[in-house]
């Protein structure tokens, strides 16, 4: 495994505790979709207490039940320098769920309880008493091309994007952001948060496809990404996306 | 379903500025429409009448349940409430007490209310119940003995998350009257946490240490203290995050159980030998069902049994007789072939289904089926956190076949697991996933059949079809 193959390292933020929708699926998209090509993934993992390496070229934070996001909350407000440091030098950053709440600038409980947040994405959530939960259907503009992304929400969480950010999606089907707006996500360079998880990625190739050519371009690889058989994802897709009340 | 309830939102419109009619009237309007809606085949018998009863007398349930005079059990938990209330059931039985119960697909309150309704002077009442709705249930029952048997992650799209429901069930139990028996399983560190507070309470686990796995599963909930957040050290797990537990940090320690199963011996797909200890004397239980989840259900229903007074000779004697009965381990010959079925609806009953399959020594025939309707949890992302990949370790899978509703969303689930080199068919119609896995399997193997709750009511439909089981077999 020493040759140099392409590689794309990705920081798995507490894998521990920000798991609950599925995560490990999103992991596995990125590594089999690389390997497929000849290219390859290296995670590393960064839990409580741990240091965030700033040399990653993708950042990924998953779901928490709300204990244990707000004791990654105070964990990771002290010490997100690296992260932004690389985000801000194009580093890719994908949120989903709770990790998404985590980007914005805070997040206030039910109870009225303010937890801080990273403020890598200009947004504000609080939560609602009642949940936004059911399939997805969003369209989505990446580099100039606009794809239907699908998925499932499950959050009490209400967003309201400020003027530093747009959404990543309109809502087609589903709740988005807050229910109101028509929104989901949030979207700023190559920094992506949202409520979608399903898992988010194996059913959005076009998706996964796109956030590894950004992390390879970070990485200074030159690579093309040769297209893949994508029959099995394609016909998940359209499942997910009919279920929602959405025929394509 | 939507029907009924735009019918009693009638009524309670009707009743705005009535509370509560007379119970005799209201008991008697809710059987009718019980009596009525079966006649006219719009099914509901088993909830209808309680939901009425409800809406026309709020106290009702109350009542009812007081009239009991050996009082009210109920039992709540993820997994396994509907064996376990069987297990317990069989010993009731066996003790010649009259039993009113609910099914299991009616554990909510007016599942509760019907059961009470359509049952006539019954000396105990045995009810399973949702873990939401548990605690509405204490309120109107008077519980004399409340079993808590776990929490696991099931659909989330359905509960909130599972530290709502914790909240939920310590508030519970610190409301209990004192003196309610508390049951509970000292091995689930959520549960056990709670369970300890109560001063009478029934602690039960599993200690047989060959039974033990060393590292948790990915789908392990609870692993950190429910008092400081630390890591919990675990000196041996059995299911997910069940075992005997410790915290290092600050101390929190499993209660020593009361009631243990201290040898368990599978005999494969057709059961298991249970050895256990009790503050009463050892009980050897025969159990017809495989697997470790049954072996809690079993620890559970004798415990159970026993705070309620049944002698531990009664108890073994009837699960040794009525355990055969029932069970969601299910043999079917088809021609030369036989077909095995293992229900799961979240990822610890999933994994332990993986776990009994492995121990098989047949060649493996698999045939996944995953629905995404209101009971299996219409979110599939579950399956994501199933350990799929031990199925593909060496040789032993020699085809799969992925039905189901959303069979193409397992389909990813396998295609990403280990690089996409396993082959296997998708085949999301149930009779065409059927058709499927039996030609893989070819003449004299067995097919191991794992599905969610309503791709089992398709399986067994497609069954029926072939003539090879009842057309009439759901509970009761
Ligand atoms: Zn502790």
């Amino acid at each position: 495994m020493s040759e140099s193959r392409p590689t794309v390292r990705l920081g798995h933020l507490y894998p521990d505790h920000l798991n609950i929708y599925a995560d490990r699926g999103n992991i596995a998209v990125f590594r089999r979709r690389l390997e497929w090509r000849g290219l390859a993934l290296e995670v590393v993992e960064t839990g409580l207490g741990d240091e965030i390496p700033a040399d990653c070229n993708l950042y990924y934070l998953g779901g928490g039940q709300d204990r244990d996001q707000l004791l990654v909350a105070e964990d990771l407000v002290g010490k997100v320098a690296p992260l932004r440091q690389a985000a801000d030098g194009g580093a890719v950053v994908l949120a989903v769920c709770g990790g998404y709440q985590l980007m914005g600038h805070s997040y206030v409980t039910a109870d009225g309880k303010k937890m801080r947040g990273t403020s890598l994405l200009d947004l504000e959530t609080a939560a609602s008493h009642d949940r936004l939960i059911g399939d997805v259907v969003l369209s989505v503009n990446l580099d100039g091309h606009t794809n239907t992304v699908v998925g499932y929400e499950n959050h009490a969480g209400r967003t309201r994007l400020g003027p530093g950010c747009t959404p990543f999606g309109r809502v087609d089907k589903g709740h988005g952001n807050n229910g109101q707006d028509g929104f989901e996500g949030a979207l700023s360079g190559r920094r992506i948060g949202t409520y979608l998880h399903g898992p988010l990625l194996p059913k959005n190739p076009w998706l996964a496809d796109i956030l590894l050519r950004w992390a390879l371009d970070h990485a200074g690889a030159a690579v093309e990404l040769e297209p893949l058989d994508d029959t099995l994802e394609q016909a998940a897709h359209a499942t997910a996306a009919a279920r929602a009340g959405l025929k394509r | 379903m939507t029907a009924h309830i735009r019918w009693t939102e009638r009524i309670d419109d009707c009743l705005m500025k009535r509370p509560s009619l007379p119970h005799w009237l209201a008991a008697a309007v809710a059987r009718t429409a019980g009596r009525l809606s079966r006649l006219l085949g719009r099914g509901g018998g088993t909830t209808l009448p309680g939901l009425l009863l409800n809406r026309l007398r709020p106290q009702a349930t109350e009542e009812m349940a007081r009239a009991v005079p050996n009082g009210v059990i109920l039992l709540s938990g993820t997994n396994g409430k509907t064996t376990t209330a069987r297990l317990v059931r069989a010993a009731l039985d066996e003790s010649g007490a009259r039993v009113v119960a609910n099914t299991a697909g009616s554990n909510l309150e007016r599942g509760v209310a019907t059961a009470l309704l359509n049952t006539p002077e019954p000396d105990i009442a045995l009810f399973e119940v949702d873990e939401a709705a548990l605690p509405t249930l204490v309120q109107q029952t008077h519980p004399r003995v409340v079993v808590l048997m776990n929490l696991f992650r099931d659909q989330l799209d359905r509960y909130g998350e599972l530290e709502h429901l914790a909240q939920k069930w310590r508030s519970v139990v610190a409301d209990l009257d004192p003196d309610t028996i508390l049951v509970y399983n000292a091995d689930d560190p959520g549960v056990a946490e709670i369970g300890a507070e109560h001063p009478n309470s029934v602690a039960y686990g599993i200690e047989d240490p060959h039974l033990g796995r060393e590292t948790l599963p990915h789908a392990a909930d609870n692993t950190n203290c429910r008092r400081c957040d630390s890591p919990l050290h675990y000196q041996m797990i059995t299911i997910g995050h069940l075992g005997q537990w410790a915290c290092p940090a600050c101390g929190l320690i499993r209660p020593q159980p009361d009631l243990i199963a201290s040898n368990v011996e599978f005999e494969g797909m057709d059961g298991q030998q249970i050895a256990m200890s009790t503050a009463s004397g050892p009980i050897d239980v025969s159990l017809r069902l495989p697997g470790l989840p049954n072996a809690y259900n079993a620890v559970a229903a004798v415990a159970t049994a026993i705070a309620v007074g049944i002698t531990p000779t009664t108890i073994s004697a009837a699960l040794a007789e009525r355990g055969a009965a029932f069970g969601r381990a299910e043999h079917i010959n088809v021609g030369t072939r036989r077909v095995t079925t293992l229900l799961a609806k979240n990822p610890a009953g999933a994994n332990e289904n993986i776990r009994m399959v492995l121990n098989e020594t047949h060649p493996l025939h698999l045939l996944l089926l995953l629905n995404d309707r209101t009971a299996d949890g219409q979110d599939v992302s579950w399956i994501w956190d199933v350990d799929y990949e031990l199925l593909l370790e060496g040789d032993r899978l020699k085809s799969l076949t992925l039905g189901g509703t959303r069979a193409h969303d397992l389909a990813l689930r396998f295609r990403y697991a280990v690089g996409g080199t396993t082959d296997f068919s998708v085949r999301p119609e149930p009779a065409a996933s059927f058709e499927t896995a039996m030609a893989a399997c070819g003449a004299g193997g067995r097919v191991y059949v794992l599905p969610t709750y309503t791709a089992m009511l398709d399986f067994r439909r497609v069954l029926a079809d072939r003539g090879l089981v009842p057309e009439f077999w759901e509970d009761e």
